[in-house]
């Protein structure tokens, strides 16, 4: 086996908003249509988790089930157990019309930590990020800058952010940039 | 800007957020068409100035296709519709027809 690595190598930037790698994260993949009940069925025994409403994560154990689409699940797990859940999820899921993918090294997770982790987003992404309208518990795919990403607030000081893995070095400097101390226009506060 | 719900995830998305499909409910023809049906499948396209119909896709949110009514003239937008179908919903027409009351279906 070869030794998984990030693709930030555990970078951290501190600037108004600490920006971090988010370490090695287990993604697993999940296309099925997540209306239909033996689905949700299925998931519930593998993860332990039901599936999560439009636009929301649910959580089980260390598991985070993000909606992705009326299709797509991706779950996210530690990093050594993805393989298993993938096993688990196929295994509850024989039958159905579904996939199921390990997707760990697809993506890369940043960590955006800091009064004002709304703001670095919202100069990025086509989201109204006010409180209110954007809450802990959604999770959003859009554009950051130029790019594919989707994120979630933890809390009012604690987001994440996932990308393809090919452009999270340049997520992670627009992050960075974005995060310049003295840059951040304090709107939502 | 233009800012249409996806009717799958229920955002109201940014046209950056969005890739355009061109014109509605084409009708394809391909095998056992004639060339000028196929010529017009491929390349004619309505341009009108007022209520259109188009497909857009939410590419950098669920990746999924469906369709939009609106208004070219004043962006309007009367409404956004599930891919799965040829013509548009019954609620979509009665949205155009509210708003523009002298606007008939082109044939
Ligand atoms: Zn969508």
């Amino acid at each position: 086996m070869s030794e998984a690595v990030t693709a930030l190598a555990g970078a951290t930037y501190e600037g108004a908003v600490t920006v971090a790698d988010g370490g090695l994260t287990g993604m697993v993949q999940l296309r099925a249509d997540l209306a239909d009940a033996a689905v949700a069925t299925a998931v519930k025994a593998a993860t332990g988790a039901d599936l999560p409403d439009r636009r929301r994560i649910s959580a089980a154990k260390e598991q985070r089930l993000l909606w992705m689409s009326p299709d797509e699940l991706l779950i996210l797990t530690d990093h050594g157990a993805a393989p298993d859940l993938v096993k688990r999820l196929s295994t509850e899921l024989t039958g159905q019309h579904a996939l199921v993918l390990d997707l760990s090294d697809a993506r890369s997770r940043i960590r955006l930590s800091g009064q004002g982790v709304r703001e670095v987003l919202a100069k990025g992404a086509p989201v109204d990020l006010a409180p209110g309208r954007f809450e802990p518990g959604e999770v959003r795919r859009t554009r950051i800058g130029q790019i594919a990403a989707a994120f979630w607030l933890l809390s009012e000081t604690e987001a994440e952010v996932i990308c393809f893995r090919s452009v999270a070095p340049f997520l992670f400097d627009w992050l960075s940039t974005a995060a310049r101390p003295g840059s951040l226009p304090g709107h939502f506060r | 800007m233009l800012i249409l719900r996806c009717p799958y995830c229920g955002v109201d998305a940014e046209e950056t957020d969005l890739a355009p499909g061109g014109e509605a409910h084409l009708t394809r023809h391909g095998p056992g068409s004639d060339d000028a049906e196929f010529r017009d499948y491929l390349f004619q396209r309505r341009n009108p100035r007022g209520v259109h119909f188009e497909r857009w896709r939410h590419a950098f949110g669920c990746g999924k296709w469906f369709h939009a009514a609106r208004c070219t003239q004043t962006l309007e937008v009367f409404g956004t519709y599930s891919a799965q179908c040829s013509e548009p919903p019954e609620e979509i027409m009665t949205a155009i027809r509210t708003r523009r009351p002298d606007w008939e279906m082109p044939a």
